[in-house]
């Protein structure tokens, strides 16, 4: 959730453990760009002159393509290698790191975000495939100060425990709104079986979604 | 993941002729046509496959459902499964299919499947999907460990000694019972093939799958105009609720007339090494009236060849309660 991920930059900031101006984020991606280019040659010692920018992964020209990519209505001109999935390419290049890895096989949701308004899994969509379409995440579909009404609905109906699902929960959420769906529970559940929950949330998360249906002030 | 050169196909005729100098059209493809990728790029993340070219057709356009002037129905290749589903024609004449749609993975996926591509979804037989097991339909001659392993969601249908893995497509299974036929455009010129042959049996060559060769692109799929009088439906029986494989399945289409069963098509999932069209089922049903005692014949003919594996035996009841209960279902009040 992005709103999460900002608390997670906040409380970083105050860490007097934290290496220069890192939060956790920009650490463990330097950790794991230190990673990629010590086995790959050259090792750079002076660890915070890293940019994780510059070092975006398989960065040699002759492996990578030119995309143009749409991302939250912004044009974003790349470089990747085309093996880069959407959710690695909204993740590692442009940073958008509300989108989850969960399993990579399409199978947990966790990555779910919207091309062209229908919910897909960006785990399974190559980027270089989706140039020219309008790809929404959830940083694109509301922000802390203003919370699309499934985002104020799942914190009025305390849907999610770790949230490590939660961002995937939202964006098919979002996208179920407009899609042929019965008025029951059950329509619900069915319709969101595509996100997955480990902490067990699942009835807060259909009463959130309900609620926003109803239109009615969610009731816990 | 082995890296591949990405192509996108701006007319059939160029994507054709690119995935025409491939060996084979089977598994181990050098060139693959990619669609929704919602296999092939999982598959691709096991290193199961690993096609130097990837050609897209997402863009060609074959995206179209429309009614045909015989009121049949024409399905292109890269219609999404989710419009598939919910188109109003499907629903209205084609229940089973598109309850089958519905019943098969998440929202997000129908989303991505396309039409052709779920005719060539790939097993989930675990051993096919682990590069370091035996597996004769990723690498041929290398044994089954299925036979004999953790076999219980596979195939009781249509085995070999050499491969047991179930297709687990249900919009396969409906396609059958509606007699669906596959268009095919190749080198050599167009073709149409009814699904019947298209999805081929194991035997001893498991990596083949279908009758496709190097070059093949499935443009569409075309349905028989709806049987007079008939009612269709799908049912899926599983371990979960949801988001899973079938188990067994079954569509049916039946015409029930004074009581009887004047006409018959019937397929089962999850329980054959293709989607298992049963005319000794249908020969069976046909001229009955529609009675459970019938439906239960019917059932033991369609499972009357199963041969069960060492942790299957049970889909054999199932598979037949499954059809005997999708049968009451669709003959309820006919």
């Amino acid at each position: 959730m992005s709103d999460q991920d900002a608390n997670d930059e906040r409380v970083q900031e105050g860490n007097p453990l934290e290496f220069g101006r890192s939060t956790r984020r920009t650490f463990l991606s330097r950790l794991g760009t230190a990673g990629l280019l010590a086995t790959a040659g050259p090792v750079t010692t002076a660890f915070g002159q890293l940019s994780v920018k510059e070092q975006a992964p398989s960065s040699n020209s002759k492996d990578t393509i030119p995309v143009t990519l749409r991302v939250n209505g912004k044009k974003h001109d790349l470089r990747i290698d085309p093996r880069t999935t959407l959710l690695d390419c909204l993740r590692e290049h442009l940073h958008l790191t509300g989108s989850k890895k969960g399993c990579d096989h399409g199978q947990c949701g966790a990555c779910t975000v919207h091309i062209n308004g229908r919910r897909v899994n960006s785990c399974l969509c190559f980027a270089a495939m989706h140039e020219g379409e309008e790809i929404t995440t959830l940083e694109g579909i509301g922000q802390p100060e203003n919370l699309h009404p499934v985002q104020a609905a799942f914190v009025a109906c305390d849907a999610y425990q770790c949230g490590y699902c939660t961002s995937g929960q939202i964006m098919s959420a979002v996208a179920l709104l407009k899609e042929p769906c019965g008025p029951e529970d059950g329509d619900v559940k069915e319709l969101m079986s595509g996100n997955i929950c480990r902490c067990g949330a699942y009835p807060n998360i259909v009463a959130a979604i309900q609620s926003v249906r109803q239109n009615a002030k969610p009731t816990r | 993941m082995k890296t591949f050169a990405l192509t996108r196909a701006t007319d059939s005729a160029q994507a054709i002729a690119t995935a025409a100098k491939a060996k084979t059209a089977q598994q181990g493809a050098e060139i693959r046509f990619i669609g929704g990728g919602t296999t092939l790029i999982d598959l691709m993340k096991l290193n199961v496959e690993q096609p130097q070219t990837l050609v897209d057709i997402n863009r060609l356009p074959l995206d179209k459902i429309e009614a045909l002037p015989d009121g049949g129905l024409t399905i292109g290749a890269v219609a999404r499964n989710s419009d598939l589903a919910y188109h109003p024609l499907v629903r209205k004449n084609y229940a089973v299919l598109s309850e089958a749609i519905l019943s098969g993975a998440s929202a997000q996926l129908r989303n991505m499947a396309t039409t052709g591509g779920n005719l060539l979804q790939r097993t989930r037989c675990m051993y096919f999907r682990a590069t370091d097991m035996p597996c004769n339909k990723r690498e041929p001659g290398t044994g089954c460990a299925a036979i004999n392993g953790a076999n219980r969601t596979l195939a009781i249908l249509g085995t070999s000694e050499h491969c047991i893995a179930t297709n687990p497509s249900d919009m396969n299974v409906a396609m059958a019972a509606l007699e669906a036929t596959i268009h095919v455009r190749g080198t050599k010129g167009e073709r149409s093939i009814p699904i019947a042959d298209f999805h081929v049996l194991p035997g001893n060559t498991p990596h083949r799958e279908t009758v496709l060769e190097p070059g093949d692109l499935i443009t569409h799929v075309t349905l028989p105009p709806p049987a007079p009088g008939s009612r269709s439906l799908y049912l899926k029986l599983r371990d979960r609720a949801s988001y899973e494989f079938a188990l067994a399945s079954a569509a049916v289409v039946v015409t029930v007339a004074n009581g009887k069963v004047t006409r018959a098509r019937i397929a089962l999932g999850g329980v054959g090494t293709k989607p298992w069209r049963s005319t000794e089922a249908e020969g069976e049903l046909t001229g009955q009236a529609a009675t459970e005692a019938a439906f239960r014949k019917a059932a033991e003919a369609a499972l009357r060849g199963a041969k069960p594996q060492s942790e299957n035996g049970f889909k054999v009841e199932l598979a037949k309660r499954c059809l005997v209960h999708a049968l009451k279902l669709a003959t309820q009040n006919a």
